[in-house]
């Protein structure tokens, strides 16, 4: 099946030149990696008069630090991320999720910034970019803006972003010593999006962070979870009180890929599992980052 | 409005007028006249029209050919246009595939694999092709394949 309807096509080399582009056509729709935007456009889901490939816009594609920050550029693919000893260095947990993704045919293409601009409950690189507290870079009519990703995400394929304006990046401060861990509930390697996405961090002085994916409307932080486990180690808590605030905490679906039983039990499964996983490898320990706890 | 690319598929150099929503999938197929990658989901599931954009494997379905200006494009037919890989030669040896369709996205995420990676476990070839579905072999005899392809070496044939 064809895409149906006729598009323009703009492929702009610099950010003001693509701050224009947007402004002059108004309902844009930006292109990174294609592999969201172009089911979309073979669907009809979106009919954009104007399509704007950043693929020429220069640094885009750079994962780099400076000032204690690292910067994720919004062309950088799941791929790049995999393969970049910066991100293993600093985010090994968001490169943990970044293996989780389709495959890599999808990988090689797909961006870490247009995952979070699709912004579907279940994208991969939500929680950990929660639990590592990032900031969407965003420059725009008025100007530039940060963020922060607690913020972005406002409801099922919906984002922050404002007509005109365009992603030019994540910024991510650097973490320090930690442990992480991102479990993703799936049916099969390959292509399945997430029924569960659990990302957590542990920090030194008992210090977590916990956010859940897929089981809400929007990728979300558990507030609650990381008051009750502060001081303690991963194991202190008790579990029925611990699974009590995951079930609180959590509002999931029953759809064609899992119930809300299942999501709910699996759930609590991985939370417990990423928790011990996280705290182990913040002590040099559990297991190596990319093999699944689940 | 047309676009006229300037591409590389299998070592020749293509210049193709295309409509921004022509996507590198039917361009190659229906205007350069490469037939490998096939018409599958559409969507990116099956991996069935997996070619080698500049070397890495994409879903020929989800590029726009417009997208392609300056860049390299390998389908199956490039890497075999000296006769059978060893690799493709083990899987003929093998029965690796049954009906053929999705051989040839199969062939070239392995080749990506085997550029990388000249001797894969078995985890690490089974996540190369995770994202290429096969409705007939369960899988076993691609995998098998593949590793003795890797313990061979690809010799001077690439």
């Amino acid at each position: 099946m064809t895409i149906a309807h006729d598009f323009a096509y703009l492929r702009p080399a610099t950010v003001p030149d693509a701050l224009a582009m947007l402004a002059d056509h108004r309902g844009a729709m930006v292109l990174a990696g294609g592999t969201d935007v172009v089911p979309w456009l073979r669907d009809d889901a979106i009919t954009p008069e104007t399509v704007v490939d950043i693929k020429d816009i220069a640094g885009f594609d750079a994962i780099d630090v400076a000032d204690g920050v690292l910067r994720i550029g919004p062309l950088v693919t799941f791929s790049d991320l995999i393969a970049s000893p910066v991100a293993a260095e600093h985010v090994p947990a968001l490169v943990e999720a970044s293996h989780t993704v389709a495959s890599v045919g999808v990988r090689n293409r797909a961006t870490v910034v247009g995952n979070i601009c699709s912004a579907v409950p279940s994208c991969d690189a939500g929680p950990p970019l929660l639990v590592y507290e990032a900031a969407v870079e965003v420059a725009g009519p008025g100007g530039e803006r940060s963020i922060p990703v607690l913020e972005w995400f406002l409801g099922p394929r919906t984002q922050a972003l404002a007509e005109g304006e365009l992603v030019t990046g994540i910024t991510i401060p650097l973490p320090g010593a930690h442990g992480g861990c991102y479990a993703k509930l799936s049916r099969y390697r390959g292509e399945d999006l997430a029924q569960v996405g659990v990302a957590v961090l542990a920090l030194p002085g008992n210090d977590y962070r916990v956010a859940f994916g897929a089981v809400g409307p929007v990728p979300f932080r558990a507030p609650a979870i990381e008051e009750r486990l502060a001081g303690g180690g991963p194991g202190d808590a008790d579990p029925a009180a611990l699974d009590a605030l995951v079930d609180e905490a959590i509002s999931p679906i029953d759809d064609v890929r899992a119930s809300k039983e299942y999501r709910t039990h699996m759930s609590r499964v991985m939370l417990r599992r990423s928790l011990a996983a996280a705290a182990a490898r913040l002590d040099g320990g559990g297991p190596p980052y990319g093999e699944q706890v689940i | 409005m047309k676009h006229t690319i300037e591409m590389n598929v299998n070592g020749e150099a293509w210049a193709v007028d295309v409509a921004p929503g022509e996507t590198l999938l039917e361009v190659l197929r229906e205007k350069v006249g490469v037939k490998s990658p096939k018409i599958g989901c559409e969507r990116g599931d099956c991996g069935s029209c997996t070619v080698l954009y500049d070397g890495k494997s994409v879903r020929a379905c989800l590029v726009l050919a417009v997208e392609a200006e300056g860049h390299e494009i390998t389908t199956l037919e490039g890497i075999s246009h000296d006769g059978l890989t060893v690799l493709q030669e083990k899987m003929v040896e093998l029965s690796s595939f049954q009906c053929g369709f999705c051989a040839p996205g199969i062939v070239l995420s392995v080749h990506e694999l085997l550029q990388e990676r000249p001797d894969p476990s078995a985890d690490e070839v089974k996540e190369a092709i995770s994202g290429n579905l096969c409705r007939c072999t369960g899988y076993d005899p691609i995998v098998d394949a593949v590793l003795e392809a890797a313990r061979i070496g690809p010799g001077d044939r690439g």
